[in-house]
């Protein structure tokens, strides 16, 4: 309407000075600002719900990077330990943790008397529950390393109980312990009288992140070696056969690839594959690489092709982005001066295309480090506490994953696994921000040369 | 091969260097090219003028078999360069655009450094020995296209750094680096300003003496400026070609004084 009015009586039209908005361009302004105004809370939401979401997951993980430690003199008398006498690891071996832990319990005991603790109602079972059941099987594990320290006083360090650590970092209570079967509100009161007397220390937990997964009763010796090595072996399977197939397979179908029926059902079939859920491709890893192959279970070679055939079509359709992207003219310009075919996409397109390329790998490693469905289905999950070997046999051997770990402590009773899982989350998401930031400084140098 | 044209010229100075015969042009039902015959003469400047979507481009990438990237284009037709057929099933390609090199409309420089922009063409074809062979090509090859002078400080910065002009200077640097036989231009001056053109202009005169040059041109001053011999297209016919100077001042067709004169394209 203000258009026929101008056109058809320009001297009628109010003063056309450009300081008073027309009524159009308020309307026009006030939709921008609605726009921008929506833009504004969607990322605040965004931002909220990942500021809860860390703060949750550190709340709860962090701690379990750090560990309490009993620090006592043990002794290590030779006659339990060593019966021979002759200080032969193959014979001392015979001799098995239950002889080791009244030893760590005596030790307690001998600290108690020491400094003259009194604590009323204090059971003598108390003391065994006091300490970690896995430090008697360090302890031994140190025998056997160290034979000659038998007959010594070994000043030792070892794993408080997982009750006693919590309570250390806040997490059991007078309250919740009396109410506890697992721990006694004496054992906590000896958890403050000797962290008095200078016995007990928290430091760092480098075991959470190498020690193998340990059993229902001992989180606080549960770690997450296994699962890191079992990971990292995967993301090899995956880089080293993902990279190479997916490049190729998209260089074909982008470059050489005649457009016809087929190459076009290719393509939409590799699409649907980016979308086909991952518990699929455990069914089919499960039914090809383990029943029809008979590849071992837990094994980090069929959990990484399992994520190969996932992140496979990531890989494809990221290359043939980054490939599309490079302008035809590039092409031109290199069979314009007698370049094969082979050598325009070699020597011009692939390089313009390699930041494309690169992110969308990694985009597709980082896919595969968080995935766990397909891992559950082929056996991961199981219970691992030998570490693989060195690669490449170690493929073959069985190990747990990063997020199957995650899934694995948030199945268990005891509540200190809730910290370990979130301490994995963790580390997952560190190894995560730390691919991400190799993607952009690559895809920086690569683009900074023009 | 050399010596061989070398004594053909003293014979006939104006050889054939590509004759097209009953050349047709589809892109899928679109016929784009109609039965076109035309003789390009060796050393000599062709200029290919007509409106927009005429097909001068389309019958340019003929010339060097550049249409065989397009996968809906189909050439029929017998096109030989020095009297052997380019689209014999036993051609590469490949072999074919070495000696008819190509300067596309819009400049193109690879995304590296201006010499090794230039260095290109001759790596590939092994033409040459070692690091002072190649040193020697880039600079004949860039004095030849007018910019020694601009790049010589700079060998080694970007390509895609330069202005339009320079860029343009470069991709026909990078073209004549090959040292092709016959050199198509398809609208090399459509993005740059009169002095840039003018500079191509000299340069298109230059090669001449070498080469045999087939540009195709929006303007018809250029056109008059540079060629020799012009060709007119019109809906995918070639209209009329003979001597420039009889085409702009006694055209035979009606169709081609209009477009000269400015009343169609
Ligand atoms: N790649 C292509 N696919 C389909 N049609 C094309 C293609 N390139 C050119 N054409 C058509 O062919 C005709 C000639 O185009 P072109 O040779 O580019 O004309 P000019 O260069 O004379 O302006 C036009 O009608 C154009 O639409
Ligand atoms: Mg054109």
């Amino acid at each position: 309407m203000t258009d026929a009015q101008a056109d058809g009586r320009p001297e009628g039209r109010p003063a056309n000075s450009i300081l008073t908005p027309t009524r159009r361009m308020k309307r026009r302004k006030a939709a921008e600002k609605r726009f921008k105004l929506y833009g504004m809370i969607a990322v605040t939401v965004g931002i909220l719900a990942l500021v809860f979401l860390l703060t949750s997951i550190l709340g709860r993980g962090l701690s379990a990077f750090e560990q309490t430690m009993v620090e006592i003199p043990v002794e290590l008398p030779a006659e339990t330990l060593d019966p021979e006498g002759n200080r032969d690891p193959a014979e001392m071996q015979r001799v098995t943790t239950f002889s080791y832990a009244p030893l760590v319990a005596d030790a307690l005991a001998d600290v108690i008397a020491a400094e003259a603790i009194e604590i009323e109602g204090l059971e003598p079972s108390d003391l065994g529950g006091f300490i970690s059941q896995e430090a008697a099987a360090q302890l031994r594990n140190f025998v056997l390393a160290n034979p000659e320290a038998v007959g010594t006083t070994l000043e030792a360090e070892l794993l408080a109980g997982g009750r006693i650590d919590g309570y250390m970092k806040g997490r059991v209570t007078m309250e919740t312990a009396a109410l506890d079967s697992n721990v006694s509100v004496e054992q906590l009161r000896l958890a403050d009288a000797l962290e008095e007397a200078g016995y007990l220390k928290t430091s760092f937990n480098w075991d959470f992140i190498t020690a193998p997964d340990a059993s229902d009763q001992r989180p606080e010796a549960a770690g997450l070696g296994v699962a890191i090595l079992g990971s990292f072996y995967m993301m090899i399977v995956v880089l080293v056969l993902a990279l190479p197939i997916g490049v190729a397979a998209s260089i074909y179908l982008e470059e050489f690839a005649p457009k016809n029926r087929l190459t076009d059902i290719i393509e939409v079939n590799i699409s649907n594959l980016a979308a086909v859920p991952s518990i699929v491709f455990g069914i089919l890893g499960l039914a090809i690489f383990i029943n029809f192959m008979g590849l071992p279970q837990s094994a980090p070679i069929v959990g990484g092709l399992v994520l190969t055939l996932m992140t496979l079509p990531t890989i494809i359709i990221a290359t043939r982005a980054a490939l599309k992207a490079v302008p035809p003219s590039i092409r031109d310009a290199a069979l314009g001066v007698g370049a094969s075919k082979m050598q325009s996409v070699f020597h011009h397109v692939l390089p313009l295309a390699m930041p494309g390329i690169l992110t969308g790998t990694i985009i597709g490693l980082a896919q595969a480090l968080g995935e766990t469905a397909p891992l559950l289905l082929i056996g991961m999950v199981a219970f691992v506490r030998e570490y693989p070997d060195a690669p490449p046999e170690g493929f073959f051997d069985p190990a747990s994953a990063l997020p199957v770990q995650v899934y694995n402590w948030t199945q268990r009773a005891d509540p200190a696994f809730v910290e370990r899982a979130s301490g994995a989350i963790i580390v997952l998401l560190v190894f995560l921000v730390l691919m991400n930031t190799v993607a952009v400084i690559l895809r920086r140098r690569l683009e900074r040369r023009w | 091969m050399k010596d061989e044209r070398l004594t053909e010229r003293s014979v006939d100075m104006k050889d054939i260097k590509i004759a097209a015969r009953g050349v047709q042009v589809y892109y899928g039902d679109t016929h784009a090219i109609k039965d076109v015959d035309v003789e390009i003469q060796d050393k000599t400047v062709t200029a290919f003028i007509g409106p927009s979507g005429c097909g001068k481009s389309t019958f340019l990438r003929c010339l060097n078999r550049m249409n065989d990237t397009i996968d809906s284009a189909r050439v029929e037709g017998d096109i030989r360069l020095d009297g052997e057929d380019i689209y014999d099933p036993r051609v590469d390609p490949v072999q074919l655009r070495a000696r008819v090199g190509m300067v596309f409309q819009k400049p193109n420089p690879f995304p590296k450094s201006i010499y090794d922009n230039v260095a290109y063409g001759p790596k590939i074809h092994g033409m040459a020995r070692n690091k002072a062979d190649l040193d020697d090509i880039v600079e004949r090859a860039l004095r030849r296209a007018a910019l020694w002078d601009e790049a010589k400080d700079r060998l080694q910065a970007p390509g895609t750094g330069l202005s339009g002009g320079q860029q343009q200077r470069l991709c026909i640097a990078r073209a004549v680096a090959t040292e092709p036989e016959v050199l198509l231009m398809d609208e090399p001056c459509s993005a740059l300003d009169p002095i840039a053109t003018d500079q191509v202009e000299n340069l298109i005169h230059e090669l001449r003496q070498n080469y045999s040059v087939v540009i195709v041109t929006h303007s018809m001053q250029q056109a008059a400026r540079v060629s020799q011999k012009t060709a007119f297209f019109h809906l995918g016919h070639l209209v009329e070609y003979g001597e420039t100077g009889q085409i702009f001042t006694n055209p035979r067709d009606t169709r081609t004084e209009s477009y000269i004169t400015g009343r169609i394209g």
